[in-house]
């Protein structure tokens, strides 16, 4: 096993899946030559050529709706949007089309293409490229939406990602790209789509999150442990959508309490339908109202100021405290 | 330095072969043989004729907004013959007489028309995409479709259709670049119809044709009489000729007219001449290929009769089987299907709770 950063491991998962799946190409901006802006897709071009890996004109929309047609025709597009803020200019070719086809034609088609952007906030860039939008896509029925936390996750949700028959929004935390190293094994691994992971187990609150927010939400369940004497149960989503809520459901009536982090904005953010999914399935197990810890409802401020905006160790754990004291 | 000009030596083409008195130009006269001719001709006048039923139905109250095609045949069924079963089609929302060609029953279009989304679905043996209402949106799949065949080095081809609207949204831009630069097996088919629902070809653009956009991508692009089944055979024959053997996207500029409303919910007289659309009728694309295939000797007055009589009989019993057909439709939990490849939980969910309603409160599904 290696110790891998994420672009490291997500180029793994790329390089293992060319190799073993001649129906796997992919295309983006600087995606090629270049190897991606973040370099996710370091030397792919060199193994595989550039009939496999192009390097496509500047056209966010063009780029989706080239790999809609490449999926439809049966093969496995893997584009990149060079950052989730341009991803907007392709929202009607998601929404319209690939997230339809296979309902419009009645199963004769659909649309097995992965859709790859950094996401989100904490790398000091400018504007429009520290957004974190996943609602608008995991609001979208017909597409997927999918967030690893980590290396070794996200080189496996990759994986599924390329091989599941529909359309994947797989969004990649540019504040987890290189902030650390996980043991990826060599081998083959996945893990599925649509099932969120139990991290850590504890029995006097749940804290709900993803992406780069496990990292302050992990930090803030230790300090609970040793300050407090607390034990949080800490679940991973990694997928947004579909959402199963079964093991927060358990979860739930384990604990009584729970907290959703995340730094998307508060209002109609995931967290809004999670608290919803708890509030039919567990709400009488809840001893405390839920906390939402979540980027504010105003436009992601420029770097200065994204420290405050984003949720930290602080906010986490001041919000878990709440919970924990309610009676 | 002095300013200096640069030389595009790319030209625009404009083709005409049979011109509006059904007058031809023998030496352009392309070599189609009688068969081909003749089903032109016959699925010409069933998309005609079953446009007209359509647009009863519709005023009957018997089917919901669609968009009628009349007019626009010559533009369709030119260019979609030359197209193989294997190749792809990627059309608009105004393509009946090429989706009939293609072999798509009018049964479908009827209960399509009616709301059911069982009338759109496609059978194996056509790889058409299924009809796409954003403007221009769906140019960009015939991009991918093309690039794919190209990769896996077949030389099936894909035909996208769209009208003089599209030209002005960034996707038609963005797909003509993109087969150009990858020089994707791709024939662009444009139908300037001259309205965009209200707009004019005028509002829509300052160029002097839309053939030309083209040639700003460095690909071809020519100009056709639309309503000339000839001369639009004859562009795309070449167009297709050229995809398939690795020379890259063309586009093919039809210039024809929407001779009726842009779909059933509008009133073309609000933006409109009544002269505009007399004039434009006199320029029909059917009496003038009916005029080739009697000078030819393809056809006869009797012939053309019986042709028509059959295709009546053809419409009225599409209509009576889509009718027949649609009674046994509109379980409304259908619309729960083909969401994903697999239904997730709470989608099984919600299909059951609606079930659970649905047969506590004892109704059943709208029949429309």
């Amino acid at each position: 096993m290696a110790k891998m950063t994420m672009v490291q491991a997500l180029n793994l998962a790329l390089q293992q899946e060319m190799k073993k799946d001649d129906s796997v190409v992919v295309l983006g901006e600087d995606v090629g030559v270049d190897g991606g802006v973040f370099r996710v897709t370091d030397g792919l071009i060199n193994q595989f050529g550039d009939q496999r890996v192009l390097d496509t004109p500047l056209a966010e929309s063009a780029i989706v709706g080239m790999s809609i047609g490449i999926a439809v025709y049966g093969l496995k597009p893997v584009c990149e949007i060079q950052f989730s803020g341009f991803s907007y200019q392709n929202f009607h070719q998601l929404e319209n089309h690939a997230a339809r086809l296979r309902w419009r034609s009645r199963g004769r088609f659909h649309v097995p293409m992965v859709l790859r952007t950094p996401y989100g906030g904490g790398v000091r860039a400018l504007e429009h490229h520290s957004e974190s939008r996943e609602a608008y896509w995991a609001h979208t029925p017909g597409l997927k939406m999918v967030i690893p936390s980590g290396p070794r996750n996200a080189r496996a949700l990759l994986i599924s990602a390329i091989r599941d028959p529909d359309p994947v929004i797989f969004y990649e935390s540019k504040a987890v790209y290189r902030a650390f190293r996980e043991e990826v094994p060599e081998a083959e691994e996945i893990l599925p789509i649509g099932k969120p992971q139990l991290i850590q187990e504890g029995s006097d609150v749940t804290m709900i999150s993803y992406g780069a927010m496990m990292r302050p939400t992990m930090e803030a369940a230790a300090e609970l442990k040793n300050k407090d004497g607390i034990e949080a149960e800490v679940i991973d989503l990694l997928t947004i959508s579909p959402l199963d809520e079964e093991i927060l459901v358990q979860s739930v009536k384990k604990t009584g309490r729970v907290v959703v982090i995340h730094e998307a904005p508060r209002s109609f953010g995931p967290g809004a339908e999670i608290v919803a999914r708890l509030m039919e399935k567990a709400f009488y197990h809840l001893e405390a109202p839920i906390e939402r810890v979540a980027g504010f409802d105003i436009i992601m401020p420029l770097f200065n100021r994204e420290k405050v905006y984003l949720p930290s160790t602080e906010r986490i754990l001041r919000a878990t405290r709440k919970v924990l004291a309610a009676k | 330095m002095p300013r200096k000009k640069i030389t595009i030596s790319e030209k625009v083409e404009y083709l005409s072969i049979l011109n509006e008195k059904g007058q031809l130009d023998k030496e352009l006269e392309p070599d189609i043989g009688e068969d081909v001719l003749l089903k032109l001709h016959r699925t010409m006048l069933l998309a005609r004729k079953f446009d007209e039923r359509l647009l009863n139905l519709q005023r009957q109250g018997r089917s919901g907004t669609f968009a009628p095609i009349k007019g626009q045949e010559a533009a369709q069924l030119g260019t979609i013959a030359h197209l193989r079963p294997s190749d792809w089609m990627v059309p608009a929302f105004r393509e009946a007489a090429a989706d009939i060609w293609r072999g798509r029953s009018l049964e479908s279009i009827i209960i399509y028309n009616n709301g059911f989304g069982e009338g759109v679905a496609i059978p194996k043996d056509r790889n058409d995409l299924p009809i796409s209402v954003p403007v221009g949106s769906q140019i960009i799949h015939a991009v991918g479709l093309g690039w794919a065949a190209k990769y896996r080095q077949k030389d099936d081809v894909a035909m996208t259709y769209f009208g003089d609207g599209a030209t002005s949204q960034g996707d038609f831009h963005e797909g003509l670049n993109f087969a150009a630069v990858f020089q994707a097996p791709v024939i662009f088919v444009c139908q300037n119809n001259h309205w965009a629902i209200s707009v004019p070809l005028s509002k829509q653009t300052r160029s002097k044709t839309l053939a030309q956009k083209a040639l700003a991508y460095g690909m071809p692009g020519i100009q056709v009489d639309g309503n000339d089944i000839l001369a639009v055979y004859a562009a795309a024959r070449e167009a297709v000729q050229r995809a398939r053997t690795g020379g890259g996207p063309t586009l093919i500029e039809c210039v024809t007219y929407r001779l009726m409303m842009h779909t059933t919910a509008d009133d073309p007289k609000r933006y409109r001449s009544d002269e505009e659309v007399e004039e434009w009728s006199k320029r029909d694309p059917l009496p003038r290929f009916q005029k080739y295939l009697l000078d030819k000797g393809l056809l006869s007055e009797e012939k053309m009769l019986e042709v028509e009589s059959e295709i009546m009989e053809e419409i009225q019993a599409a209509v009576d089987g889509a009718e027949k057909q649609m009674e046994a439709l509109g379980d409304p939990l259908d619309m729960f299907d083909h969401a994903y490849a697999e239904m997730p939980p709470y989608l099984n969910e919600q299909k059951a709770d609606l079930a659970r309603e649905l047969s506590e409160s004892g109704k059943e599904g709208d029949h429309g």
